[in-house]
């Protein structure tokens, strides 16, 4: 499955992914209570050592916060000109120890096992009447269809193009819903026949 | 043995089938007819998808009214169209989903997944994404994951008509060599000549019931 | 959700795998206005819309779950955890419940084949409630003041608005065109 996973051997890759789940709730919590510029400087110091620690270079810290760069550098203006620098510098450096701590994560986990991971931890909702297998498989339908989904849409809009249509969206979203709603009965279909049972 | 007694099948107003009374226990039986003929509706009555709107559908003495479950673990079911059953990302997946839902141990189903696999020339692709798999591969696994279920009876409903001519050959290949029972619902000619029993249907109804090439000349005479 | 038959399962996932596939799609053009569109979100109002608030809500669950297991599903290639500890965090967080509240007013308004109900739904959750969690995110995790971040939202709305019409009007479409597609 083809995720954001990044390989190494490094004991953070090793961790397993409920712990660095848990470490990640724990130190995102924490972070939103720092209020003092030297204590997250030393945060976001924290966090290049962990990238460190599990050999992922540099750049890769660099990448997590690129796509954010225009949307923080627009929030600290608002921050900076209405409150103050510090203000900004503060806020800026929380959205940079959450993200880069939730990147490490996700970086160092596979996708499959972290969805192993997310889904024993839907069992503690049980209760709520959270049923885990069909979640289980609900997961796995998704991850199958995707590719299907996307190859039709692309399908469509071949279509759309060679009738001229190509910027009404109407063209592409009435087709992509009716194909994917007769879809649905066919693989309904194949899941019974195939022995599914939701009871 | 399958058993049609009386059946009738209605879509909301559309009669689709109108009276159907069949036993089949060939080996290899076809059923032919153009579109609208019925010929899907009655591959989906075969294992209990559907449910005869009058009548009777009977697989080995069981109702498909009564317990369709226990029906379906006798006939299997394999789709036109493969993206349309394959339910799991990867190949081996897939083929161990059906064997889960009949809850076997962890080892019988490793086992029964190796030897579908094998069976099929899939087992170089086994951990691989199923939509990185050729048209006619995907059938194959569309079929591995049937018959690793062990069903006495197989409906192919259209298994060549989305396939190209190489591929087409492969699986009438495959099919040919299937021991168990199979039931062919099919345009593909070829196909169907290898049957044992052909049968034709016309609006809902069985216009011939023969040896292939009888009841195929019969089709086309009717189609022309 | 223990209530979910098969055909449910398999919608939630078709829908789920929707959003995922308009994510992975360019923007795109439209030809009233200038700037292309990202479809994802329209995605989300569809789900609601199309599958009413359980199912529309579990489809959009389960796109969450397969972005924070770290696929890259939404709009951009972006996905992990990062998602949603970031600025955007709670708009993406918002998305269940956004369809979650398109499906309940879709299930409960009369006329819910209109394309007018469709917008009214469509703003509300589409766009209400999304906003509800996205901006208030910006507040706790940003420490941005309530009104600037508020103001600085208001931005995406007019988009929003002309997606929620898309989405009312493809809705409406599907339903009156294809009525025995049975959607609830």
């Amino acid at each position: 499955m083809l995720g954001l996973y990044l390989h190494r051997e490094s004991p953070v890759h090793a961790l397993p992914a409920g712990w660095k789940l848990l470490a990640l709730a724990v130190s995102a919590t924490a972070a939103f209570f720092v209020s003092d510029l030297a204590v997250l400087g030393a945060a976001l110091a924290a966090c290049v050592l962990l990238f460190v620690a599990a050999r992922l270079p540099l750049r890769v810290a660099i990448d997590q916060l690129r796509p954010l760069l225009p949307v923080l550098l627009l929030f600290f203006a608002v921050q900076a000109a209405f409150v103050s620098w510090q203000a900004g510098c503060l806020m800026v450096g929380r959205f940079a120890v959450l993200v880069l701590l939730a990147g490490l994560v996700t970086l160092t986990t596979r996708a499959s096992d972290m969805i192993d991971t997310l889904e024993r931890a839907l069992g503690v909702f049980r209760p709520l009447g959270v049923n885990a297998g069909k979640v289980s498989l609900m997961l796995a339908l998704t991850i199958r269809l995707i590719p299907v989904l996307v190859d039709l849409v692309q399908e469509i809009r071949m279509a759309q193009r060679a009738r001229g249509v190509e910027r009404s969206p109407m063209a592409l979203l009435v087709p992509l819903m009716v194909k994917t709603l007769r879809m649905a009965d066919n693989l309904s279909d194949a899941l019974e026949a195939r022995g599914y049972d939701p009871h | 043995m399958i058993e049609l007694r009386n059946v009738r099948h209605r879509y909301g107003e559309r009669e689709v089938l109108r009276g159907i009374d069949l036993t089949l226990t060939e080996r290899r039986v076809a059923v032919v007819g153009s579109n609208g003929s019925g010929k899907s509706t009655l591959a989906r009555l075969l294992n209990g998808l559907l449910v005869p709107t009058e009548g009777q559908v009977l697989v080995d003495g069981i109702d498909t009214r009564k317990d369709a479950r226990a029906v379906r673990r006798r006939v299997g079911f394999v789709f036109q169209d493969p993206d349309m059953q394959i339910v799991y990302p990867t190949v081996e997946e897939d083929v161990a989903f059906g064997l889960k839902n009949l809850r076997l141990p962890r080892d019988e189903i490793a086992r029964r997944v190796d030897a579908a696999l094998a069976r099929f020339d899939l087992t170089e692709h086994r951990t691989w994404p199923a939509h990185l798999l050729s048209g006619g591969q995907k059938q194959l696994l569309a079929i591995a994951s049937v018959l690793v279920l062990d069903p006495a009876y197989v409906v192919f409903d259209e298994p060549t008509t989305l396939l190209d001519l190489r591929n087409c050959r492969r699986i009438a290949q495959v099919i040919r060599d299937l021991p168990e029972t199979a039931i062919l619902v099919s345009h593909d000619l070829d196909l169907v000549a290898q049957a044992e029993r052909v049968i034709v249907l016309d609006e809902g109804r069985v216009v011939a019931d023969d040896a292939p090439a009888p009841a195929l000349a019969a089709y086309v005479a009717r189609m022309s | 959700m223990s209530s979910f038959d098969t055909r449910d399962i398999v919608h939630c996932a078709l829908f789920a795998a929707i959003v995922a596939a308009l994510g992975l799609l360019p923007p795109i053009p439209l030809a009233f206005i200038p700037v292309p569109i990202t479809a994802q979100t329209l995605g989300v109002m569809l789900a609601g819309a199309m599958l009413g608030a359980k199912r529309g809500g579990m489809a959009l669950v389960l796109f969450l779950l397969l972005v924070a297991a770290g696929l890259p599903l939404l709009a951009g290639g972006r996905g992990g955890f990062g998602v949603f500890l970031g600025p955007t965090g709670g708009f993406v967080l918002g998305f269940p419940l956004g369809a979650f509240v398109i499906g309940w007013l879709v299930e409960r308004l009369p006329r819910s084949g209109n394309v007018a109900t469709l917008f009214i739904a469509c703003v509300i959750g589409g766009i209400a409630a999304v906003y509800a969690l996205g901006v208030p995110w910006l507040v706790l995790v940003g420490g941005l003041p309530f009104e600037k971040a508020a103001a600085g939202s208001l931005a995406f709305i007019p988009g929003d608005l002309i997606k929620a019409g898309i989405a009312a009007f493809v809705a409406a479409a599907v339903r009156r065109g294809y009525p025995t597609l049975a959607t609830r």
